[in-house]
């Protein structure tokens, strides 16, 4: 446990540049006031947490700090810490639902931000646990898509069920999800291909994709898994909306990690979408997937 | 969500209009919603200061020009500047004159850099240069499978070296191409993080092997602020040549164009814009300006128009219909060339004034393929002289075609008020149509 938290810390705190890092150096030695405000604004800005999420935060920093008399500007650290970590918390999923069949999880997302490898991890990280896993291979749009997925699922010592690339998406799935229900599968992840939230016609897609897993599957807990780069900016919260429109999606996993991004776009997701952040993808090794945990998370924040 | 950038500016710079005349009170006051929303479109936030700043000085300054409509000259204002700003004008890619000319292209993970290769390499492919697809990405699980599918698709020819180091592979992809008279090399290197120290040294001895003419960064237009740090250590590093927008076809508004433009001084050189691999064009600051303003990208759409529609046909068809003579065959063959054109939404988007209008309406292409169901189903008679369509007729296209008797009657009410439509086009004697271009045809998104 300590060494997921010091990971965890390590990659969000690359010393170089870490955004909120700035936060602390800035508050030393200086007084609450509204130079300093406007300072804690910037950088808040600059690490993607976008203009109505971050106004929100000033506010109410500057109000408990009214509240509670603070002065000190170290003390600001703390107030965000909570409010940060309070935003992220609220919208965490409370238990999930038991069913009787299989677990199925859509993995979607916008073109190239980590779905196929994050699933290579999710599989590694649930067969670890003693799930009985299976992989559905059904980008068959990109090229060489079902090779490399294949390539993680040998990796991770998980069954496969896949088609020619061309093929149609849903007809894979629809095997997938009968064959996870014939064969006992704890857990099945279906990978679709990249898709921008913008194409109405490769959204349609998606949700047939859904139906047909519900219907080959009628007692299986079917969920959606939006996938979001941890360096998009203030279109995170247009492809969480979209995407969860279509096919419902009630949980986020964010990759990249790694990079000076701090996908502080996520606090503005759960403060105004709701949908709670799960995994975060902090490497590009196959253990490199951690579940979230917002404590922690803003407490790396501003390490 | 949010609303456009566009559409913010056009909200702020509405108020201004009204205006009347410029004060310095309502410039700042329109300069805090042009920043706030430059924020929003995650423009880099030291970026959006300084543009701001050049904003209003030319806009106070500008205050003895009471005799122009102020609100017009804070739009040219900002215009001028975000053209400015974005680089501008085009900057073209290296040209194909050496042999061989290497192009590098390096990269976050999944930005989108196979996919440019592919596109760049048809690109110089259609005019007759030969090129070649080198897998410089030996670490991503089936990458090197990936471009070699990409390559066969498009005929290129495509080379890899199993076992060997990305700087091995690119030396040799240039000796090969050397002997082999091809006259553009691609170098797909692999995506990584511009943090990662190691690879970055791997992209700097690749880079000190083949002497590329030309080193792109490969950029996805949704990165937030993050973007301006990647740009300014592959920079930094490497020394690129340019940069390349991918994924524009989004709805992501590119700030993150702005920014690196502004922090590197690197042109934006290409942009990519869809999924198939003809999609990809020159990148220009005047249009992607006007499109950030609302104005739309009316060049764009008939450059694209240009290229692919066949003119001769059109001017064909533009005859048909001027003379009402425009049947469901010519309808059916219209279809296939705006199809070609790229998505609806997209076409759209350029069209000044559109983009705000169509915001809330999905373009649902298989409204489309619905249309071209009915038509096929119909016999050539039918096609070409709609009025025998009887009762009976309509049953049984609708039901050729898996779709209900109103919608075929619903499509020929829309033909019958497109003929109408035209006829009294060509009575009030309308030459104003540039050529190829056919408005107002698809009434039925």
């Amino acid at each position: 446990m300590f060494n997921a938290f010091q990971k965890l810390k390590d990659s969000l705190s690359r010393t170089k540049d870490n955004i909120l890092g700035k936060i602390s150096e800035v508050v030393l030695r200086r007084r609450i006031d509204d130079d300093l405000l406007e300072e804690i604004e910037e950088i808040l800005i600059e690490a993607d947490v976008g203009v109505p999420a971050t106004m929100r935060l000033i506010e109410s920093v500057k109000k408990r700090a009214r509240e509670r008399k603070l002065s000190e500007g170290s003390e600001v650290v703390g107030l965000l810490k909570e409010e940060i970590a309070a935003i992220l918390t609220q919208s965490q999923a409370v238990g999930s639902a038991d069913s009787s069949g299989p677990v199925i999880w859509l993995i979607v997302g916008v073109n190239g931000v980590g779905k196929t490898t994050t699933i290579g991890k999710l599989a590694t990280l649930f067969a670890a646990e003693g799930k009985n896993t299976m992989i559905a291979a059904c980008d068959t749009f990109r090229a060489a898509a079902i090779e490399q997925i294949a390539i993680w699922a040998e990796r991770s010592n998980v069954e496969m069920v896949r088609s020619q690339s061309g093929s149609d998406p849903a007809a894979v799935a629809f095997d997938a999800a009968k064959a996870a229900k014939a064969r006992g599968v704890d857990i099945l992840l279906v990978d679709t291909a990249g898709r921008l939230h913008t194409k109405a016609n490769l959204m349609e897609e998606l949700k047939k994709i859904r139906r047909v897993v519900n219907k080959a599957a009628p007692d299986a807990l079917v969920c959606s898994k939006l996938i979001i780069d941890g360096s998009t900016g203030q279109n995170a919260l247009s492809q969480v909306k979209v995407f969860t429109e279509a096919v419902g999606c009630d949980g986020i996993i964010v990759t990249k990690l790694d990079g000076t991004a701090k996908g502080g776009v996520m606090i503005a997701v759960s403060e105004e979408l709701g949908v709670p952040v799960e995994f975060i993808g902090l490497g590009e090794g196959i253990d490199d997937l951690q579940r979230f945990d917002p404590e922690k998370f803003a407490e790396a924040l501003f390490a | 969500m949010f609303e456009s950038l566009s559409d913010k500016l056009e909200i702020v710079l509405k108020k201004l209009r009204g205006a009347g005349k410029l004060t310095e009170k309502n410039i700042k006051d329109s300069m805090r919603e042009i920043r706030r929303s430059l924020l929003e479109a995650d423009v880099n936030y030291k970026v959006a200061r300084d543009f701001i700043k050049a904003v209003e000085q030319k806009a106070i300054g500008a205050e003895v020009l009471k005799s122009i409509d102020p609100g017009q000259l804070i739009v040219k204002i900002v215009h001028d500047e975000l053209v400015a700003l974005l680089g501008g004008k085009n900057e073209p890619i290296a040209p194909v004159d050496k042999s061989p000319t290497v192009y590098m292209v390096c990269g976050l993970q999944g930005s989108g850099k196979t996919t440019l290769t592919a596109k760049i390499a048809l690109s110089f492919k259609r005019k007759n240069k030969k090129a070649l697809m080198v897998a410089a990405d030996i670490y991503r699980p089936a990458a090197v499978k990936q471009l070699q599918v990409l390559a066969d698709q498009i005929a290129v020819e495509h080379f890899s070296l199993e076992g060997k180091k990305p700087p091995e592979i690119c030396h040799e992809a240039v000796k090969y191409a050397e002997k082999n008279f091809i006259d553009l090399v691609l170098l797909d290197t692999a995506g990584r993080l511009h943090v990662d120290d190691e690879l970055m040294t791997e992209l700097e001895e690749i880079k000190a092997l083949v002497d590329p003419h030309e080193l792109l960064l490969v950029t996805d237009a949704m990165t937030g602020q993050d973007a301006v740090k990647v740009a300014e250590e592959f920079h930094g590093r490497l020394g690129i040549t340019g940069v390349v927008l991918s994924k524009l076809d989004g709805d992501a508004r590119g700030g993150a164009a702005l920014s690196i433009r502004a922090v590197t001084g690197c042109p934006i050189k290409l942009a990519s814009t869809g999924e198939k691999v003809s999609d990809l064009e020159p990148f220009h600051p005047e249009r992607m300006a006007s499109r950030i303003l609302g104005m739309g990208d009316i060049v764009s759409l008939v450059e694209k128009a240009e290229e692919t529609i066949d003119m001769e046909q059109a001017e064909q068809m533009q005859e048909k219909l001027l003379k009402a003579q425009f049947n469901f065959e010519d309808f059916l063959e219209q279809m296939k060339q705006l199809k070609k054109m790229g998505p609806l939404d997209s076409l759209l988007g350029m069209i000044p004034g559109v983009g705000k209008a169509m915001k809330n309406v999905q373009v649902d292409e298989s409204a489309m393929e619905r249309m071209v169901a009915i038509i096929k189903s119909m016999t050539i008679e039918e096609r070409r002289n709609p009025t025998i369509i009887d009762g009976s007729r309509k049953k049984r296209i609708a039901l050729g075609s898996g779709n209900s008797v109103q919608a075929v009657n619903q499509l020929l009410k829309q033909f019958n008020a497109m003929q109408k439509m035209f006829h009294s086009m060509s009575k009030k004697k309308f030459r104003g149509l540039p050529k190829g271009m056919m408005p107002g045809t698809f009434g039925n998104f």
